[in-house]
This record gives C-alpha cells, structure tokens and sequence, in this order.
C-alpha cells in the first residue's frame, strides 16, 4: 500500500498512519499505545460487547470502542483523557460486579487479563454489596476446565468456535442476568483445536483441565520448542518447574502455527510422565526382562550392532529429530548397511529412484490464498490440525476445495469430498490428468467424468491452486502411482504440488539421509538398501529402532511380528516401554523425548527449528543423539566426536549446502499394482494413535475423538452384503491376524471398503494399511 | 478482522428436510423462509420456533430446537440462545393457559407488584411456576410495549390493561 492511501489520525498527540478501514485498536496495538481490553482479539471478528476499549474521539458525542471504530483521516483520539479513563473505569467496575474478587483461589490468578486490567483501572474497594450471580460449570471434556462464574461475556470462544474451529458449539444462552456461555445442552468440545480458548479466555473461567491447580504463573520458567508430531511444526512455549514440564502454550508465528496450537500439540506433554516412560536399560535374557546399568548396556548395544554388521536393519520415527536421523543413518552406514528408513507407514517405495525431496510445496501461510485445491488421500484437518485450518481458511475465502479420498471426513467447511474405493483413487487421478490434457500409458485409458471434468476445469483456471498428498496417499498401495499422477497434474495445470507427510520431521529425515536411497544432503545413494516394507518382509537378525513403537508405527503389523519372530540383535532406543518393544527387542535404552532433549524438526516448507532441552530426561534416560554418538565410538564409526548437539546440526548443514526441496517425480512409476479384493481394509491412522506419545498422553486418549476411533466402518450397502448392524461387535481377519472391533455405519465409506483403524492397540494384530480382510461375527 | 455480517456457516446442509416436522409445519415456516435473501434461511428461526413450539402444547424440547436448526441449516447452539434470550419460548413444558405478566418500569410504577401478588395468591403458584392443577402458568416478562395503559398482562395473543385486582378475577373467572 502506497503511503498516499493511508488516513492520518492522531493518538494521545502523537500522529498515526493508519490502513483506510481499520480499526482504531488495530492501529494503536500495531504503535504500541496500550488500550484495555477484553473482548477484542486480532483473529477473531470484532463483537465490541466488553466496552472496556472505550476511548476519546475528537467530535464524537460519547465514547468510542476502539475495537469497532475504524480510523478516519484526521481522527484525533485520546486514550488517556479523564473521559475516556472514566468510561474504561465504569466499564471495569460493572464487569466486577459479577466476577468474584477470589483471585488468590482462581487458577488464572497472575496471569489473568481482568485481573492485569483491573490493576490498572478497578478501584481498591467494590461499591457493590449485592449478591453476586453464581453459573455452574459444565463439564466440557477431558482438555478444558470450565469455571463459568468467572466468565465476563467477552465470547471469544463463541466466536473461536464459530471462526476458527469451524464447529460452533459454544453459546451464549440465557439473557441480561441470566447469560451463560456454554454448550447448552451437556456435551463435550470436541474440535482439534480445542485448547485455543483455554489461551483465549481472558479470565479464569476456561482453563486448561490437566494443568488445573497444578502450578502457578510465577513459578513458571519458559522455554522455546517445537511441535513434535506433525509437519507443521508449530512453535510452542514450554512452561516448566523444578524440571518438570507442566504446560504448553503457543508461540506465536505467523508463518507457521500464527497463534494456534493443536490439542496434540498442547496436552502431549502429559506423555512425558506417562508411567509407561522406559526409565532405566533392560534386557531380555530367557523372556524376561532385567535391569541392567548403562555401560553394561552399551557394550551390549555396541556388541548387537556389530554383530548384526551388514545385515543391520534400523528403522527411526519420522518424528526423531534431524540430529538423531544424521547420527542413525551414520552409524547404520558405518556398520556397513544400508538398511535404514524413516517412512514407517508408506506403503510403496517404487518411486525412491525420482530426485524429488518431499516437502510441503509450497509456504504453509501461502495455503489459505489458494483459489483451488485438491487433497489426494488425507485429512489433514486431524493429521495436520493447523494446515488443515489453512485449507478453512482458505475455503472461507471462497476457494474450491476437493478431496479423493476412500471415506468422507467430517469437515469444517464444505468441500467436494469425492469417495473412491483405493484403487478407484487412483484410477479418479488418472481421468482428472486425462482431462487436463496429460498423455501416458495408464491415463490413456482412463475414463473421464463429469467430476473430472469439472475439477480440471477448475485447476486450469485458478489463479493459485495446489495438489496434495496426504497420510492415505502415503500408505497407499500405489503411492507411486498417485504421486506420479499428481505432479503431472500439477505441472501441466502450474499449481503447487506438495506433500503432507506423516510426522513431524519428514523433510528433515530426507536431508539428514535416513533413507535407504538417500544420503545427507538428500543425495542419492549408490548402494540402496532395503526400505522400510522390504525389511519386514525377510527375518530380521539384527535391527536398531528409534524413537519408533513398531506394530502400531508401520505399515504392516503382522510383518513386523514376523519379521522380528527369531531376532537377536534388536536394540530399541525408545522413549516409551510398549508391548510391541518388548517382543521385538532384546535390549532396551531410555531415550529422552520432546522436551528433554535438544534438537532440530524440519517442517513441511522446510525451516529448520532448533531448540534447547528444556527439563532433564526422566529416570535415567539420555537424549537419544547422546546414545546414538556413545554407540558410533563403542562400535568405533569413524567421526562420532561430536561435544554438543549443534556439532552434530552444523554437520548436517554443511551436507545440505545449496540443496533445496523440490517435488518434482520426475520419470515416476505407472504401474498399479494394487488388486483389490471382495472387502478392502483402508488403513487410516487416528488423531490421537498418530506417535508412541500421543498414544500416552491420558488426557488426549480420554477425548472422543480418541474414544470414537476403534471402529469399523462401512457404509449401509456393504453392510447388508455381510450382515452387519451398528454397535455389533466383529471379528476382522488379515492375513493370520484378528481384530475385534465395533461396526458403525457410516455411509461416507466407500462401497466394499471398511475403515480400520491403524496405530491403535485393537488393530496392531493386523495386516497392512491397504489390504484385503474378511469378517468374522462371533 | 472486521465485523462478522455473513450467515453462520453451515458445513453440510441437511438434504432430507421433508423428514423434519409436518408438511404443515414446514408450510407455515417456509412462508417466513422466503421473506428473506436465500442465504438467510436461518432469519425465519424466530418465526420456526414459534410454529414448533405451538405445535408442541406450548413449549420446546432440545430436539425440536435441534431439527428447527437442521431445517434452517444453521448450528443447534445457535437455536438454544435464539430460544433461550426470548422470553416468549418456554423450554419446560407450561400450562394450557401462560399469563405473562410484565413487571418493567412502566408498569412496576403502575402497580405490577399488586398484580403480582394478586396473581399469586389467587392462582397458588408463584413468578415461574404451574399451579399444582396443572391449568395456568405464571411467568414475568420483560417490556410488553404496552407501557400506555400499564400496568399489563398477555394470556395466549391477547393483552389485558390497566389491571387491577378486580379486573383480574374478571379475566380470569371469564377464561376459567
């Protein structure tokens, strides 16, 4: 904006350039004058029902709400005058009246906007003798505590709901006297995005339920880190004592999280006390488990590799930091092998010979300016919570959203959700490229429908549009295939094409080359080792797993129990001790996760975000590149002399010299390979079951949306053809697995396919993602 | 962000709208559905709730205000603050007979406190409540607009003015 369009006012003397149009807050925040206020937020709409920004306005007759009055040129305003201080302490005198002057018992005590407010505004003693109006508290879920009587009306969370989550539940029911907000009726929040209003609420009446009473604000140190479990990474506060993390908050970033932060992201940390935390070395000798200390461990650690030499095969979480993917893959390669992979729940690799290092395609903040965009397998609304409110954004905008899914979501905004059996996806991909003019082999054959139609139309079209592949499309059986599709189609249309991964350091895992075709740098290997599918499907004799819970994490399951039957060298670096661990491993070293330990997570558009260690690891566990390093020198790995974790970033660094993320499939497989059968498992990983620690995370696993997941569903028609009714239990066969699950019919499922969980306890006896199952009632 | 002046978003609009209520019911709210803008659907919410709730012997239940929402594409809570700010919806199940008797300035300075207590003892029941033969309801309301001839009571559609005790039982020995 040139500075001719820009109005000039006048704020306390001092003169303001200001946008034409907004509001006088916007502009008297953005110059640093302080106006009091409750119910004004810079996300939300502007409701101008607290009163308390009410300032002087030069030849207005009364007061103004700075939140709702927009600038004009020449406007002379003053926010200190005896008028408007009297208006702002009036206000703050009525809002005192119902809210109770009990803040030493209140847990936003010290850290309360009223309260600040009222510091400066209230008086010392209340005129108001009256009886105060008592609300009772609804409970609202297992994330939010509710405290209504504190409430002030400001209806941020109304409008959050109604906004920003997509899903308005909360209300202001009631009048005058008698106004409450709440649900109404008794029912739980249940928004991925939940926790937000916890932030939000500028008194205590919404704080968070985990962390109620359980520390004060000024006992609290704060600390940077980084969401730890999807490829947003959004930027957190940790707020710790006496080493303990007791909270998370956001930290704003407008590029990335702007001042949101996912449930997961937010209440996770309560994994970090989760009884289930390996806090000292085991080892299994004749099936059971001993203790033993950390230097017997690591010669025992160092032997197993070395014995396993070549053949060593190691898997690591997508989620474990760049630090320890650099020093995995180092060691692993050391060793001799080349067997090391990050893509634990990708359910095809034939595409590993393309250059592409898979990013998000595109800035995250660029999302919501899309016209067009097209989701291929995913939703990123629970797999990726903030890009997701991206996409809403977007939407909200007016843009056309489309998803080829094998279900339908419930979303936050409407969307064209075209429901396609796994390989009907594909062959859906293949007549949109058709009808965007691209020519090859599968999609000469491809029919082109209306919808097909319609969407090219749409892509061709569109000022900005984008492609994605998200979480389904990664553990699709023909993920090659998809992708392949997709870039053609991005490129013939000139939209971005990008890829929503699973875990939160994806891109940062193909840099620090923890790929069996990739090296650090992202550079392509000369000897390719076997990925992550293929070193399930032989015995294993030795393997390194990191950071990783391996039924619930991969793929398949079954292979995982297969595979590892006989093993002897398994040594498992984990965070967490699980059943699946502890029949795949022989020796178990506790690792630090999240908080304890320093690191770097590369988000989906690629930033590198490092932070600090902010409490000490439990027991005695050690942050796992420490480990990784004490192992290179036992196993004696030439170069593991690092002094400090940022020895071990600048290395990978200097490996990622000049080397940028680029999506491009290149060449790409056509082949489909994928034969579906008479009832199709589609393996979708839920919110709450996504890592090792969101799957310990009490409060998290106590939300319906994690009690809602261990079901089956198909829809009405599929149903019918093996007898199912809604809420009866049923045996589901895979391969030689079994698991008992509830039916629900859910008539966004595509015909002959059934949603099966993955990642949860239920399913972990099962096949892979995508495969053919057979029903079994009991 | 400026002010919010688009209709409250709806994420999928139910398609089987001729499921909900009676076709006369949905007659009478579709006639106040198309008074407004398309978008709008959900300005007719005043008028849908006070069709329901005739037809429901004078009051609301969770699900009806849940299906008002579903027909008029708007989210449920919406409705509950819509039926819970006015007075005239009652969200308890209420006598055949409602006396509202207004108690606001106007008609407090004119004696509504007589009226009150009138109303009371006459009927056995207190501000809020059924008397025990189940026959009339008693409930305050705010401003009648009838502040002219104060002090004021509203029994079904019709007005009763400048009240007093006398004219009370009148009225009601008439409707008894």
């Amino acid at each position: 904006m040139t500075d001719e369009t820009l109005v000039t006012i006048e704020v306390d003397g001092r003169e303001l350039k200001a946008r034409p149009g907004a509001m006088l807050i916007e502009v008297t925040d953005a110059a640093g004058i302080n106006i009091p206020r409750f119910c004004y937020h810079k996300k939300l709409s502007v409701s101008a029902n607290c009163r308390m920004c009410l300032v002087e306005v030069e030849k207005a007759p009364k007061p103004m709400p700075a939140c709702a009055t927009p600038v004009a040129n020449g406007m002379k305003v003053k926010t200190r005058s005896p008028t408007a201080l009297a208006a702002q302490k009036g206000t703050l005198e009525f809002l005192l009246i119902n809210h109770p002057l009990d803040c030493p018992i209140c847990d936003q005590g010290g850290e309360c906007e009223l309260q600040d407010v009222a510091m400066g505004y209230g008086a010392g003693v209340s005129r108001y003798i009256e009886k105060k109006r008592v609300v009772s508290d609804p409970d609202i879920g297992p994330l939010v505590a509710t405290d209504m009587t504190r409430c002030i009306h400001c209806t941020r969370c109304v409008r959050f709901g109604a906004e920003i989550a997509g899903i308005r539940e909360m209300g202001a029911t009631g009048r005058g006297e008698h106004m409450k907000i709440g649900t109404y009726i008794q029912s739980s929040v249940d928004s991925e995005l939940s926790g937000n209003i916890i932030d939000l609420c500028p008194v205590g009446a919404l704080t968070s339920k985990p962390y109620r009473f359980q520390a004060r604000a000024w006992e609290l140190t704060q600390s940077d880190a980084v969401g730890p479990h999807d490829a947003v990474g959004s930027n957190l506060y940790l707020h710790v004592r006496r080493d303990k993390v007791m909270r998370v908050a956001p930290r704003g970033n407008e590029a990335v999280n702007e001042c949101w932060i996912s449930d997961r992201d937010r209440f996770s940390y309560e994994a970090l006390e989760s009884t289930a935390r390996l806090k000292r070395p085991l080892v299994k000798e004749n099936g059971k488990w001993r203790e033993l200390p950390w230097d017997e461990a690591l010669d025992l650690a160092a032997g197993m590799l070395k014995g396993a030499g070549a053949g060593l095969k190691t898997l690591i979480s997508p989620s474990a930091t760049l630090e320890e993917l650099y020093l995995a893959q180092k060691l692993t390669r050391g060793l001799g092998s080349s067997h090391i992979d990050h893509r634990l729940r990708q359910g095809d690799f034939r595409n590993d010979a393309s250059p592409a290092l898979r990013w998000l395609g595109m800035p995250i903040a660029e999302i919501e300016r899309l016209d067009v965009a097209v989701v291929v397998g995913g939703n990123p609304r629970k797999d990726q919570p903030l890009i997701g409110h991206r996409l809403r954004k977007a939407a909200m905008a007016g843009a056309s959203i489309t998803y080829i899914n094998p279900c339908k979501f419930d979303l936050n905004y409407g969307a064209d959700q075209q429901v396609e059996s796994p390989a009907g996806m594909v062959k859906r991909l293949a007549g949109l490229a058709k009808a965007i003019g691209v020519t090859g082999e599968l999609v000469a054959n491809a029919v082109v429908d209306d919808q097909c139609k319609a969407l090219a139309g749409q892509l061709k079209n569109a000022g900005k549009a984008a492609i994605f592949l998200g979480n389904i499309a990664n553990a699709h059986p023909d993920l090659a295939v998809l992708e392949t599709l997709a870039g053609r189609i991005a490129t013939a249309t000139n939209a971005f094409f990008g890829f929503l991964q699973e875990g939160a350091n994806a891109v940062g895992a193909q840099l620090a080359g923890a790929a069996p075709h990739r090296l650090p740098g992202g550079k392509a290997a000369e000897t390719q080792g076997k990925n992550a599918r293929r070193m399930l499907s032989d015995k294993i004799e030795g393997a390194l797993l990191i950071g990783a819970d391996p039924a619930l994490d991969c793929w398949d399951p079954s292979a995982v129990r297969q595979s590892f039957s006989n093993a002897k060298d398994v040594v498992a670096l984990t965070a967490f001790r699980t059943r699946s661990l502890e029949s795949c491993a022989n020796l178990m070293l506790p690792i630090g996760w999240f908080a304890e330990s320093s690191g770097t997570l590369v988000n989906g558009q690629g930033d590198w975000q490092t932070f600090a260690g902010a409490v000490s690891p439990i027991g005695e566990a050690r942050p796992a590149w420490k480990v990784l390093r004490v192992l290179g020198n036992l196993t004696d790995v030439e170069g593991f002399d690092y002094q400090n974790s940022a020895e071990v970033l600048n290395e990978v660094r200097a490996a990622c010299e000049g080397v940028s993320l680029d999506n491009a499939i290149g060449e790409g497989c056509l082949d489909v390979q994928f034969k579906e059968g008479p009832l199709t498992r589609i393996g979708y990983v839920p919110l709450y079951a996504a890592d090792v620690a969101v799957r310990h995370a009490p409060s998290l696993q106590r939300t319906a949306n994690a009690a809602d997941s261990a079901l089956l569903r198909v829809n009405g028609a599929t149903a019918r053809i093996y007898a199912l009714s809604s809420g009866a239990p049923i045996s589901v066969c895979q391969g030689n697995g079994e698991a008992q699950l509830m039916v629900c019919i859910d008539e966004g499922i595509a015909s002959d396919c059934a949603l099966v969980p993955a990642g949860l306890a239920a399913t972990g006896g099962l096949g892979p993602m995508f495969g053919e199952i057979t029903l079994e009632k009991d | 962000m400026s002010f919010k002046s688009a209709p409250m978003t709806t994420i999928e609009r139910r398609a089987d709208k001729g499921s909900l209520f009676t076709p006369e019911i949905r007659a009478q709210i579709d006639k106040w559905v198309a008074k407004y803008p398309g978008e709008w659907r959900q300005s007719a919410v005043m008028w849908a709730l006070r069709v329901v709730q005739e037809s429901n012997r004078g009051f609301l239940t969770p699900e009806l205000m849940d299906n008002v929402a579903a027909y008029l594409d708007m989210p449920p809570i919406a409705v509950y603050e819509v039926a819970s700010f006015y007075s005239m919806y009652e969200l308890k199940p209420v006598a055949k007979r409602k006396i509202c008797v207004c108690t606001n300035v106007s008609c407090m300075v004119r004696g509504s406190d007589i009226v009150v207590g009138h109303l009371e003892k006459r009927l056995g029941a207190k501000l809020g409540q059924t008397t025990p033969d189940g026959r009339w309801t008693l409930k305050e309301v705010e401003c009648l607009g009838a502040c002219g001839d104060a002090p004021a009571i509203q029994i079904g559609n019709k007005y009763y003015e400048n009240l007093t005790p006398e004219g009370i039982d009148k009225i009601l020995d008439e409707l008894e």
